[in-house]
């Protein structure tokens, strides 16, 4: 019983699908961007599990999941910080009632 | 570690994430779902050290379940929806069969693709290899690495611009 990369690529599956299915189906928005990070984790279990079965030696996976790290870290604190603010102006983080640009 | 312990590790740490995951999911309390969302962080820094990447699991847990989730606690608490905070869509049911044919889609594409595997490297730190990879002068990730703290600094200061009492 060993761990190969399908292992790894089927629970990233798992944790990826279990982010989307979340993302959608949620009404509040900081609950939404909690699915986006699950996601967003998902993704990084796959660049690392590639990066030790298929190019071990050149760590370049391990290097894109910082940078995705990064990425997520700017886009919580912006995320967030848009929902505090839609907060104090409409009382609410309810996706379906922030339709201000719906025709 | 042997590759008993490691097969031992990582169904543990696969599951513990899957059914924290769909915690965070299902939690109708969102602050719970919040906190659950810390052991889902950190059980999949456990599956970093499996894999053998032990710098990304110590960033795995400083940025996600140190700082981004004390960000989502705060936000939150600010917010005040906490106990029914977490309801569904109308859109639950085609985000369940949307989800359900990714899964299906992923699990047979990665079971079916003839990946070109190499053989076991020993375990080794990486620290000093990331950080070989990341600023060698031929092809390292120098202007990458810039435009990252770039978009750092603006991603901070447009918060501080948007969370601000006007």
């Amino acid at each position: 019983m060993t761990i190969g990369l399908n292992h790894y690529l089927i629970l990233a599956g798992i944790l990826f699908c279990i982010g989307l299915y979340g993302a959608l189906s949620r009404r509040n928005a900081v609950a939404i961007l909690m699915c986006i990070e699950i996601m967003l984790n998902a993704v990084n279990i796959t660049m690392v599990a590639f990066s030790r079965y298929i190019v071990a030696s050149a760590l370049t996976g391990q290097i894109f999941a910082i940078f995705i790290m990064t990425v997520a870290a700017a886009e919580a604190a912006v995320g967030l910080a848009i929902f505090i603010s839609l907060y104090r102006h409409r009382e609410t983080v309810d996706v379906e009632r922030m339709d201000l640009l719906k025709w | 570690m042997t590759g008993v312990g490691i097969a031992i590790g990582f169904w543990v740490l696969a599951v513990v994430a899957v059914a924290s995951a769909l915690a965070v999911v299902l939690w109708r309390n969102i602050l719970r779902a919040a906190l659950i969302l810390v052991l889902c962080f950190v059980s999949i820094a456990g599956i970093y050290i499996t894999l053998n990447a032990d710098f990304l699991a110590a960033v795995q847990v400083l940025i996600y379940a140190g700082a981004i989730a004390i960000v989502i606690v705060f936000a939150v608490m600010l917010t005040r929806d906490a106990p029914r905070g977490n309801q569904l869509n109308r859109f639950w049911f085609p985000a369940l069969v949307i989800s359900a044919l990714m899964l299906i889609v992923i699990i047979y594409t990665s079971l079916s693709t003839d990946w070109k595997t190499v053989a076991e490297l020993a375990s080794e730190p990486t620290t000093s290899a990331i950080a070989t990879a990341l600023f060698d002068k031929e092809k390292g990730f120098i202007l990458p690495f810039e435009i990252a703290s770039v978009l750092l600094l603006a991603a901070t200061i447009g918060a501080i611009a948007l969370a601000r009492e006007k």
